[in-house]
């Protein structure tokens, strides 16, 4: 192809990945939906036997929307805008096409073999990371495909300085390859005692080690998995969608290297006031409240990147969606280093408060910029406008009342249940039994299910549009320069 | 310099992997040179209770009920004894959890028994009146994995020094061996319990989920 040719971007795997990213995303918040409601209505717990109980759902509900859901978003993504901001194309290499499709392939497989072992409650039991070893061996083999992708483009690119969204990208594979090793290190027991289950593992690290390991990456994988990687988005696609620059090189400078140089540290926040030594709890709480900062500075200059256009929030669903996602940004990124005090982790620890925070993030922040994100591919993917703006505009109001009722709910539940735990009469005796501090969340248990239902309605909502999109829409004749047209 | 990294790709991917490799280099590292040694008089979990710590593991127990106490007051006078890092010094995993939508379980056998945790799997609400906690019925007719639980004796006794027996043997030959002594631990647990069916099993040698549940929850302590 001459070089100064249009190019023409081939999708065949963004739009792979696009698919997937809207069934696990039904799937896990259907499942999410149903196990928020467990907690309020208890008979819920049978409608599927043994399988069906809240605990067993659990990971189940994590694991499809973080690997299914989340990662599909990212890949998605990640194949569109490479290629775009590399200036190359997929179709000028079949290797890297056939790789694509590998990923693919076999990423569709972890999947099954993930929903499948977790239901039958074959798990490590460490939490973001149950899948058992040759699970893990699967989904080494997936990232190392993922990088080679990554390296590959790279390799044939045209524009030679990487653009701020590859950065992140490359920065969720180095992280999360790193982080991943090292979690699960596993022996797997069939193979030095030849009797049982050849499933079985055990792991290289016990008691606060193992802990510690876990938590470096239970939290780094909100870091590589939630955070890196949906700044990246947002670093393309607001731009994009409303043809305005991104505010400040620098700023987007000092977020990136402050946020890979900081995040990583604060994973010992999770044991605060546990048996890990002391001093690692203090960097974690501290560098916990510096994370802010990195945290901001992104955030910060998306907003202004919408400096002088905000009448664009009032015309575009997708900068609205945007725009919120990076608020809610900045709202989690300010609750976590809250919660990591130490005094006010005391409180808010092994309560209702934590879910709350990791939802304001992932429904607020997450699937908001997610969602977008397909959405403004659609039209450029599949050669057609968006279905229907109106349902976009229903759909941001009732996802946002959802996020608002979840973590409002969640915020007086841990905090109701953190100090009930700890009241003593005037005695000095505790006031309250356990049963006691469950009896009284049913309320908010009951606001939080129908939070999820709203939720999950939304996201039909969204599915329904992108389907519709897909076969039903007007078909358009050349890409849009920004504003995704929509009918 | 940062332009200069922006056009090379493997400098900049080596770049951020230094920075962030050097926060786990710096904070996770030193904690290893110092492996939590076990406290005094701690021994390792019998093959029944790893079994039934599987039984935790596979019913996802961690999803509600956290093996941290805290030291703080408010803690100790509701759990005891303020955890210790070398009480965990053979759990592998850990199993402390992140969220309380039950109590602690970290020193359950000090106050709870047998029969309690019978009643209370069979059915939470008979013991526990309000309780959201679902009904682990299906743990009286499941088979426990005693075979898989023993390779994980084997395994951590070879590659990690856990002070087993000489009878913790690979092979099946050791394995067949070994058995009739879980099945025993098995008996005396099952003598506690009221539920017929579980006790036949036990008589014929098979040993319920529930069972080997139960040995765990009674170790902690």
């Amino acid at each position: 192809m001459q070089s100064n040719a249009a190019l023409e971007y081939d999708y065949t795997v963004a739009k792979l990945f696009t698919y997937t990213a809207i069934v696990f995303g039904f799937v896990g918040m259907l499942i999410g939906t149903l196990i928020a409601a467990q907690l309020a209505f208890p008979d819920l717990n049978y409608l599927l036997g043994e399988y069906g109980t809240f605990s067993r759902l659990r990971p189940l509900h994590t694991n499809v929307v973080v690997y299914g859901f989340t990662l599909s978003g990212i890949w998605a993504t990640f194949y569109y805008s490479a290629q775009r901001m590399m200036k190359v194309s997929m179709a000028e290499s079949k290797f890297l096409m056939a790789l694509g499709k590998l990923h693919f392939l076999l990423y569709l497989v972890a999947a099954v073999g993930l929903v499948l072992s977790l239901g039958m409650g074959i798990s490590t039991s460490k939490e973001y990371a149950q899948m058992e070893w040759p699970l893990d061996v699967l989904v080494v083999l997936i990232w190392v495909i993922w990088g080679m992708s990554i390296f590959g483009l790279i390799g044939i690119r045209r524009e030679k300085a990487l653009y701020i969204t590859m950065w992140y990208f490359i920065a969720c594979f180095l992280g999360v390859a790193m982080l991943y090793l090292f979690n699960n290190m596993e022996v797997p027991t069939y193979f030095v005692a030849g009797v049982g289950s050849i499933m079985h593992s055990v792991s290289m690290y016990a008691g606060t080690n193992d802990a510690l390991v876990q938590w470096w990456w239970g939290h780094n994988a909100v870091a590589f998995v939630f955070t890196v990687p949906i700044v990246g988005m947002i670093y393309y696609f607001l731009p994009k969608e409303s043809g305005q620059a991104v505010y400040s090189y620098k700023l987007s400078l000092l977020s990136f290297w402050g946020l890979m140089f900081v995040y990583l540290w604060a994973g010992s926040h999770h044991l605060l006031w546990s048996t890990v030594p002391d001093w690692m709890q203090s960097m974690g709480s501290i560098f916990s409240v510096i994370l802010i900062l990195p945290s901001w500075g992104s955030a910060i200059n998306m907003l202004l990147t919408m400096k002088g256009e905000w009448n664009q929030l009032t015309e575009n669903p997708l900068i609205k969606l945007m725009v919120l996602s990076s608020t809610f940004y900045m709202l989690s990124t300010l609750e976590g280093p809250i919660q990591a005090v130490k005094s006010v982790n005391a409180i808010a620890h092994f309560t209702d408060w934590i879910p709350g925070h990791v939802h304001d993030g992932v429904l607020g922040w997450v699937a908001f910029m997610i969602m977008a994100a397909l959405m403004h591919m659609a039209p450029r993917m599949f050669k057609r406008e968006l279905y229907s703006k109106k349902l976009i505009e229903a759909q941001f109001w009732i996802q946002t009342t959802a996020v608002v009722l979840y973590f409002t709910s969640m915020w007086i539940a841990g905090i109701t249940q953190g100090m009930m735990w700890r009241a003593v009469d005037e005695y000095g005796n505790l006031m309250y039994s356990f049963i006691d501090t469950v009896t009284v969340l049913h309320p908010y248990y009951a606001i939080r299910a129908l939070s999820g239902v709203l939720f999950l309605t939304g996201f039909v909502m969204f599915a329904y549009n992108m389907v519709m999109t897909m076969v039903a829409s007007r078909a358009i004749s050349e890409e849009p320069q920004s504003a995704t047209p929509m009918a | 310099m940062f332009h200069w990294l922006e056009k090379r790709p493997f400098f900049f991917a080596v770049g951020v992997f230094l920075v962030i490799a050097f926060a786990g280099l710096v904070e996770i590292l030193p904690n290893f040179a110092e492996a939590a040694r076990p406290v005094k008089g701690l021994k390792p979990y019998s093959v029944l209770e790893l079994a039934g710590k599987e039984v935790y593991k596979k019913d996802n127990c961690i999803a509600c009920h956290s093996q941290l106490i805290r030291p703080f007051k408010a803690e100790t006078d509701r759990y005891g004894q303020y955890s210790l890092s070398g009480e965990y010094a053979y759990d592998r995993p850990f199993l402390w959890g992140s969220k309380r939508t039950g109590p602690d379980l970290h020193r359950v056998g000090n106050y709870r028994t047998t029969d309690w945790h019978e009643n209370h799997m069979w059915d939470p609400q008979s013991v526990v009146p309000g309780s959201i906690m679902p009904a682990y019925k299906h743990q009286f007719t499941n088979e426990a994995d005693l075979a898989t639980a023993y390779a994980e004796a084997v395994t951590v006794k070879t590659l990690f020094n856990t002070p087993y027996g000489d009878d913790v043997q690979p092979g099946q030959a050791a394995w067949d061996a070994y058995k009739p002594k879980v099945v025993a631990e098995a008996k005396k647990i099952a003598a506690d319990m009221k539920n017929q069916d579980v006790k036949d099993m036990v008589a014929a040698g098979k040993v319920p989920e529930i069972v080997a549940l139960i040995a765990y929850l009674n170790r902690l302590k």
